[in-house]
């Protein structure tokens, strides 16, 4: 099971934590500050996995951005790395063309997507095309109410003027 | 780029974003971000807010918190939030709910209402809304509170809501196994359910249960088969593939489950070869996923029944990956190795020298995989390479954690594999003082035990060889500075057992070392009890030989000290010395006999010895003893004082674990065998001789008046006190004791290795040369052709003693050439220095907003085929939705108790002779079936995968 994904900037800036097991505010302080001590120092050759409190912590760098998912010992280390990929590719074609600014000011855009993607810690739904058909479903609801909000509010202006 | 999601957000949080990027320190951003609490705590609060701008607020809520700030005065908001009726308010609320709250957050109760009622909306998006939350807030407590609306939703028309329904489940599940046991069916009845995304999700609690219990589920065996024989000959729809392969985290999941249904059991596994063999052919290893899904079948084929085709295929792939350049894939290959060595362990010879080379490597991660390797091939030919190597590397590594499990692993496999004693001593030496405070008590407890009772074999001079050279070393390193307490405390022991025993060391040389340590050490309590007890001891010993005592002045001094030490504790091991050294010689030998450390102690649990005075006691009009369970309304008193005398027995850990159990357990059980039950397993003997004591009080005791049964307690407890090693000088107990190592059984406990003693010099040789390397090799794999005892039967043997390191069974690695060569030409700026500007690869970006573009570039260029398949999509993709969803209810009404008939007794004939079921279903199905048939026969000719589901695909399964 998938413990909590992190997403870190180079400058060590949290960008997206999401928690399947309970944490406390401290100690996700605690765990963010040791994680991106341990991950951001690491060279670019070598294994995209560490050893982590008894766990194991999968990560992989985009950009400027380093994807974490902490999952137990005996889980598939390289289906991990492929479930943030496929992370990755979601945000990539939802954002077209993702990069760090869109993540930063959409971040809340980032964690409905994950809800899509994981849940419980566990890998819900591998389809590229489900999840984008679901999020873009909630998003038309979203415009669709913002239309219907802006005629109201016309309708109302109109009828006080 | 950011248009996209940017509505709503006003040009406040835009700038609070900004400047929390330009900060150049943590403590400019704190600056700012404290500014933003200060901000919001006074909007939030006012009564009048637009809804849209109190969205933007809990929105900047979540970022502060993900700055790791308290956002805690806003929670109440968020949960606020939910109740609101628009979806989109609605969702920002459960979002930020789900990312404040954990699952015993008091404000979980206030949202619990909200959840039923979305729930049961008609708006499938707010029901997934609400499941999500589900999924996150729900605990063991409010389970039952949206259990059967849940249950309901299983059976939801769309199919995102029965997918995460099964989730839900399989939540509760891991919360409260028993809230939702009556309803493991439903994960098995949605095992067949046609949309593959809801069956991919149900593989996760079956995977679970199975685990716990895989004989309730060989029957789905064929099903799982015939599932993934589905999946691989791409009968999936296309929006499951992955980099060209077809489905693989379902068809990793599946395999998962396969290695555990097929574990020890021939038959089960003999219908698994055909499909797993399959996919070690069909797998593209040049990809990452590829090589996920060959990890896979690798695990699956060392957990099944041995096949040796496969375990030659097994073979083949580790010996990619080993010979791989990526760390990823080392990684895997070596994890892959330790699975397979169980079964073939002469698998392991030929990869020698990837073995070594990784060992050698700098990556640390690596390194600690092979460690991992080794502790499993370890045998008593090559245990000396072995554990030196893992000595080594733990005194270089500062992580804790990895510290003191290497330091667990040396100790087990020193005590197992051990080829002398000498060896042994000096290994746990070393691993004393470099991870003394790290390792387990219990550790050290082994150790002393292993040195009181040897290895077990009846050679008693090579016990007695054990214990002197352990003195000897001892005394050595007590030279040294700062020693870690718990070995100090092991030394002090042994001190005191055995210093003497040879008779090389007088016993003033001893005592004078040990109050040399009780001085070094004088602010750590726990050793200098020991060095006082241990002092006893040697005294006890002079006295019962005959000879004169003469304390040594320091020790005379030292004593004077601990009788007036503010630890109890201290003083009163004072007190007793003082006693012991003024009795006589016979007396002495019956209280603190010599090596007695292994005997039995008896304990009259039923205090016999006291029915005299309960008798006369009774005579005197005192009431009888009542057993507590006997007591009838008074319940809460009994419990009462059952704290309390726990109170007095100064253990406040043992207060706690009492508390719950007594309510319940009490009337059936009677009081001195719940005591006993609860406490005997703990390993230390002050626990142990607790028990006797907590027992000793409700059955002895004929007056039920609390004064009474707290008198005797506290008698009770100043004959036994409660450190471990006092020795008992009650008179009251007929089995007088020396200081026992609170394990009392006497036999077994030993590690197998007196017998091998073959002496190899091969041990220090450092790997930079390639000739040493072979010999490092040599030694490390040389013997595995011998016909030596394997390791993993050796690690089998049973042994009594407590310490018991996990072996945790390795996991796996991974890797994938394809995204590090993405990450070598990828790499453009970065966009997000606000900061300094760092190094900046040299790839021009145009549009720096684009650095993220790079990602996806492999997959335009790799898997052209996928990014075809998804263009074509996004413009045809109402056609597509149509089809989906007329297919879907082509289905969903088929009924429910068919699938489950049909998977619970699945034709074992159907998964091979699909076309003929087909054929019958479709007979009876009308056109849509027959399309789809028509469109796979069609498909398989061709070779490519249909972009709609497949509505065939489960059917076989019932046909």
């Amino acid at each position: 099971m998938i413990h909590f994904v992190l997403l870190i900037s180079r400058q060590g800036k949290v960008r997206l934590t999401k928690w399947y097991s309970p944490y406390s505010q401290k100690e996700r302080t605690k765990v963010i500050r040791e994680l991106s001590g341990v991950i951001l120092t690491r060279g670019p050759k070598l294994c995209n996995f560490v050893d982590w409190r008894g766990f194991k912590v999968v990560y992989k760098r985009y950009a400027s951005l380093y994807f974490c998912m902490c999952i137990d010992q005996d889980d598939n280390e390289l289906e991990v790395l492929e479930i943030i990929h496929h992370f990755v590719e979601i945000l990539d074609r939802y954002f077209g063309s993702v990069c760090e600014l869109d993540l930063i000011f959409n971040f809340h855009k980032a964690y409905y997507i994950l809800d899509e993607l994981l849940l419980a810690g566990e890998l819900q739904e591998s389809s590229k095309k489900t999840i984008a058909r679901l999020i873009a479903a909630q998003d038309s609801l979203v415009e669709t109410a913002k239309e219907q909000a802006s005629s109201i509010s016309n309708i109302i202006a109109q009828a006080t003027k | 780029m950011g248009s996209q999601g940017g509505f709503y957000q006003s040009k406040e949080f835009l700038d609070l974003v900004k400047s929390i990027g330009e900060a150049r320190s943590k403590a400019e951003e704190d600056r700012i971000v404290l500014g933003e609490i200060e901000t919001l705590k006074r909007r939030i609060s006012d009564p009048d807010i637009p809804k849209r701008k109190m969205k933007e607020y809990i929105i900047r809520l979540v970022y502060v918190e993900m700055l790791g700030h308290d956002a805690s005065f806003g929670y109440i908001h968020a949960v606020k939030m939910t109740h609101d009726d628009s979806l989109l308010v609605k969702r920002t609320g459960y979002l930020a709910v789900t990312l404040f709250l954990n699952e015993d957050h008091d404000l979980i109760i206030l949202i619990v209402n909200t959840i039923q009622k979305d729930l049961k909306s008609d708006n499938y998006l707010v029901v997934c809304t609400a499941l999500n939350a589900v999924c996150k807030l729900i605990n063991e407590e409010t389970i039952p509170a949206v259990l059967p609306l849940v249950v309901e939703l299983l059976a939801h028309p769309k199919e995102a809501v029965r997918k995460k329904a099964i989730m839900a489940l399989h939540r509760f599940y891991q919360k409260s196994p028993s809230s939702v046991s009556h309803l493991v069916s439903n994960f098995r009845k949605r095992l067949c359910d046609n949309d593959p995304g809801v069956m991919g999700a149900t593989l996760c609690p079956l995977f679970e249960l199975i685990t716990i219990d895989v004989n309730s589920y060989k029957d789905l065996v064929m099903s799982f088969v015939s599932i993934l024989k589905q999946v691989t000959e791409r009968r999936l729809p296309k929006a499951y593939d992955y980099h060209q392969m077809p489905a693989p985290f379902i068809q990793i999941k599946l395999l998962k489950i396969l290695a555990l249904l097929g574990s020890g059991d021939k038959q089960a596994s003999e219908n698994m070869y055909t499909v797993v063999g399959d996919i070690f052919r069909k797998c593209d290893s040049s990809s990452n996923i590829g090589n996920a899904v060959l990890y896979e079948c690798i695990c699956c084929v060392s957990s099944i029944y041995p096949n040796p085709k496969l375990l030659e295929s097994a073979a083949d792939a580790i010996s990619r990956f080993l010979k791989s350049d990526s760390h990823n894939l080392k990684y895997m290959g070596i994890d892959a190795l330790g699975r397979l060595i169980k079964i073939s362990p002469e698998i392991a010879e030929q990869h020698q020298l990837a073995v070594i080379d990784c060992l050698e490597d700098p990556d640390d991660t690596l390194k600690r995989k092979t460690f991992e390797l080794l502790y499993k091939m370890t045998k008593s030919t090559n245990v000396e390479v072995i554990v030196d190597r893992m000595i080594d590397y733990m005194i270089s590594i500062n992580d804790n954690h990895y510290k003191t499990e290497i330091a667990s692993r040396c100790v087990e496999l020193a005590e197992q594999f051990a080829p002398s004693n000498q060896w042994f001593i000096q290994t746990m030496n070393k691993v004393f003082a470099h991870a003394g405070d790290l390792v387990n008590t219990k550790v050290a407890h082994n150790l002393m035990r292993l040195i009181a009772e040897g290895f077990g074999e009846e050679d008693d001079t090579a016990d007695s060889q054990l214990r002197s050279s352990a003195v000897e070393s001892y005394l050595h390193i007590l030279g040294e500075p700062k020693l870690p307490s718990v070995f100090l405390q092991v030394i002090c022991w042994v001190l005191g057992e055995y210093g003497t025993a040879d008779g090389r060391y007088s016993a003033s040389y001893i005592t004078g070392k040990l109050c040399d340590v009780a001085e070094a050490y004088s602010d750590d309590e726990t050793v200098k009890a020991y060095a006082v007890t241990a002092l006893m001891k040697i005294y006890a010993i002079e006295i019962a030989a005959g000879r004169k005592v003469d304390m040594l002045p320091e020790c005379q001094a030292l004593m004077e000290e601990f009788l007036a030490s503010h630890s109890t504790d201290l003083q009163q091991r004072a007190y007793e010395l003082q006693a012991v050294i003024g009795l006589d010689a016979h007396a002495v030998e019956s209280i603190m006999p010599s090596d007695a450390s292994c005997e039995d102690i008896e304990v009259d649990k039923a205090l016999s010895f006291l029915n005299g005075y309960i008798q006369d006691s009774i005579e005197k009009g005192a009431q009888p003893y009542i057993p507590e369970s006997e007591r009838s309304g008074m319940l809460n008193i009994s419990n009462f004082r059952n704290q309390d005398h726990h109170e007095a027995s100064s253990h406040g850990l043992r207060f706690e674990a009492y508390e719950l159990p007594n309510q319940t357990v009490q009337s059936r059980i009677p009081p001195a065998s719940l005591a006993s039950t609860e406490l005997v397993p703990v390993p230390e003997p002050m626990y142990v001789r607790e028990s006797y004591q907590t027992t000793i009080v409700p059955s002895a005791s004929s007056d039920a008046g609390s004064t009474e049964l707290k008198l005797r307690l506290d008698g009770v407890q100043k004959k036994w006190g409660r450190q471990t090693h006092s020795s008992a000088t009650s008179t009251s107990s007929s089995t007088s004791q020396k200081t026992v190592n609170g394990i009392t059984q006497v036999d077994g406990s030993n590690t197998s290795n007196s017998r091998t003693r073959e002496t190899y010099d091969s041990r220090k040789q450092h790997v930079e040369v390639t000739p040493e390397k072979q010999k490092l090799a040599a030694s490390l794999f040389g013997g595995s052709s011998k016909s030596e005892k394997k390791p993993a039967t050796g690690h089998k043997i049973p042994k009594p003693s407590s310490h018991v390191v996990e072996k945790s069974h390795a996991r796996k690695s991974s890797m994938e050439i394809a995204s590090e060569k993405k990450a070598s030409f990828q790499q453009p700026p970065d966009l997000l220095d606000f900061g300094e500007p760092t190094v900046k690869s040299a790839a021009p970006s145009v549009d720096p907003f684009k650095e993220l573009e790079g990602l996806l570039e492999p997959t335009t260029q790799v898997a052209s085929d996928e990014n075809h398949g998804s263009t074509t999509a996004a413009a045809k993709s109402p056609d597509i939705m149509g089809l989906y969803t007329e297919t879907h209810a082509g289905i969903y009404d088929k009924d429910d108790s068919d699938i489950l008939s049909g998977l619970s007794n699945p034709p074992v004939t159907n998964m091979f002779g699909g076309t003929t079921s087909m054929q019958v279903a479709q007979s009876s199905k009308g056109p849509n079936l027959k399309d789809a048939l028509e469109k796979d026969a069609l498909v398989r000719q061709m070779g490519v995968t249909p972009s709609s589901p497949n509505p065939n695909l489960f059917k076989d399964l019932f046909g």
